[in-house]
């Protein structure tokens, strides 16, 4: 299998909600058994990407290829079919809340499969142990922390093997060390079992450590994409402000207003 | 004008969301032969929706008969007719105020319990995080829950009904004296197993198709914010309330 196969290849992708055009006209290719990265400031439709490309969302122009097939032309059965391929991770881990850890990583064995309960025990204790919390199969999702219900979401997106995993935000909210606990998890699973991994997040150093290829995304296109040394010596300001976290730039400090004489001046008869 | 245009807003908010539960409805529907397929996610949810109700019901089951056995007693004793308090009490019960007021109560205890454990479901991504794992979270959480409801009023409703006819006949027979023959004699002859008892509980599943609906409907359509669940939380009672009393009327008018 080359390094350069594309898993995921997204063309002309056009996206708006209400008035508000998300994306304008998006190419981007995710190469296999890589960590591709989705960076952007916050309220950019990098979370919409991701429900975009695993079809939870429809979007209004282009093709989204993930594995060969159209996502966008999935009937729900073909869609499901595809989803038991990928592994989505949430940002808040979206744990069944009536579920204990083990059976939260359990529940996709449960309904997916006939496998029996000595085998599921042993898969479950496995992925639990992999994110290092095999000792806390029987606590209640209500008991974890933060960083905790993540890794045990991490396991359960795991949990039948897939082939790629998506990341909505991995780092968001986190301590230190649940964040360098994390960053250790996507680097070792991309390694250990060639997993695509795709990340979305606006964590500078902690993307530029796992990422081999990072997308920058503002304004609903694409300003920027390679790896993140490539990234790190751009000179477009766009990637600069964006890299560097400088507060005025492209992206303005200001929120798209008229002027500010006129509005302070004008009074309440010109609005 | 504007009093109007409210009116008119209203009136056509009410369309829309009576047409968008009627689709919700068929798309349960569609779902629940292979839901069926799995009758312990069902079971569950008769057990944790009639247990929800249970002591709510009984409890209102038994104040509601014995304040009929005591109004209806001091009524009739006036025109001597306290021979006929038995089947009047039991008439009253099984035909209307058991699967009336059962179902009002369901919908404020469990159809809410229901319509926000939905909405918070979704606010929290459990919804979606289901639908990536390939699983529909219509049929895993929408669906029991729906039938759980609905085979859970008959049930809860025959429990109201019980327990109220036994309060009556404790304020009637140990309180006011009458005679406890006089109260279950005259029964078999004025209460028709088919007229009255089955069209009762034909009632109690009309309500519970209708309170397992609109409590599965408010909360998957919630907005998944903490306002958004609260909200549909009182449009479940509401909404779920008149429906009952509308549906009360149709289904009587029908079986009269």
């Amino acid at each position: 299998m080359p390094d350069s196969e594309v898993l995921i290849e997204i063309r002309g992708l056009k996206y708006r909600r209400g008035d508000k055009v998300i994306f304008d006209g998006v190419d981007i290719d995710i190469p296999r058994g890589k960590v591709t990265a989705f960076m952007g400031p916050s309220g950019t439709g990098k979370t919409t990407l991701l429900r975009l490309v695993t079809g939870q969302l429809r979007p209004d122009a282009g093709t989204i290829r993930v594995a060969g097939e159209d996502v966008t032309a999935l009937d729900r059965d073909a869609l499901y079919a595809l989803r038991r391929h990928m592994g989505f991770l949430f940002q808040n881990g979206a744990l069944l809340t009536d579920l204990s850890v083990f059976e939260n990583v359990a529940f996709p064995l449960r309904e997916h499969t006939n496998l029996p309960d000595s085998l599921i025990r042993d898969l479950v204790l496995m992925k639990l142990q992999a994110v290092g919390l095999r000792g806390a199969a029987e606590m209640m999702p209500s008991e974890l922390s933060g960083g905790m219900a993540r890794r045990v979401a991490l396991a359960r997106a795991i949990v039948m093997d897939p082939e790629m995993i998506f990341y909505d935000e991995p780092f968001v909210g986190l301590d230190p060390i649940s964040m360098g606990q994390i960053v250790r998890l996507i680097k070792r699973l991309n390694e250990a079992l060639g997993l695509t991994s795709i990340v979305v997040s606006h964590d500078v150093p902690e993307i530029a450590s796992v990422a081999d290829r990072v997308y920058l995304i503002a304004d609903g296109k694409v300003v920027g994409s390679g790896s993140p040394d490539e990234l790190r010596a751009s000179d477009s300001p766009w990637v600069r402000q964006f890299v560097q976290g400088l507060a005025d730039g492209p992206v303005p400090f200001h929120y798209p207003a008229r002027d500010i004489r006129d509005d302070l001046l004008g009074g309440e008869k010109s609005r | 004008m504007s009093l109007v245009r409210q009116f008119r807003d209203g009136a056509a908010e009410f369309f829309v969301a009576f047409g968008a539960a009627f689709l919700f409805l068929l798309r349960l529907l569609a779902d629940t032969p292979r839901a069926l397929a799995r009758p312990g996610l069902i079971f569950r949810q008769v057990h944790v929706v009639g247990a929800n109700s249970l002591v709510l019901i009984m409890m209102a089951g038994l104040f509601v008969g014995m304040v009929l056995g005591l109004q209806f007693y001091n009524t009739m004793a006036k025109f001597g007719a306290e021979q006929s308090l038995g089947p009047v009490v039991v008439l009253a019960l099984v035909r209307e105020l058991g699967p009336v007021v059962t179902a009002l109560l369901f919908a404020g205890r469990a159809g809410t319990a229901l319509a926000s454990e939905i909405g918070l479901m979704k606010a929290t991504e459990q919804l979606a995080g289901m639908e990536m794992m390939a699983v529909d979270p219509i049929r895993y959480v929408v669906v029991p829950r729906f039938l759980g409801a609905f085979i859970a009023m008959p049930l809860l409703t025959a429990i109201f009904n019980a327990i109220a006819i036994l309060g009556a006949w404790f304020v009637a027979v140990q309180m006011m004296g009458l005679d406890g023959g006089q109260f279950w004699a005259p029964m078999p002859d004025n209460v028709d197993v088919y007229d009255d008892v089955l069209g009762g509980v034909l009632k109690s599943v009309f309500f519970g198709a209708a309170a397992g609906l609109l409590a599965v409907f408010e909360g998957y359509r919630a907005h998944p914010t903490a306002e958004g669940v609260s909200r549909a939380t009182t449009r479940t009672v509401v909404i779920t309330a008149m429906t009952v009393l509308v549906l009360d009327y149709m289904l009587t008018a029908m079986l009269i």
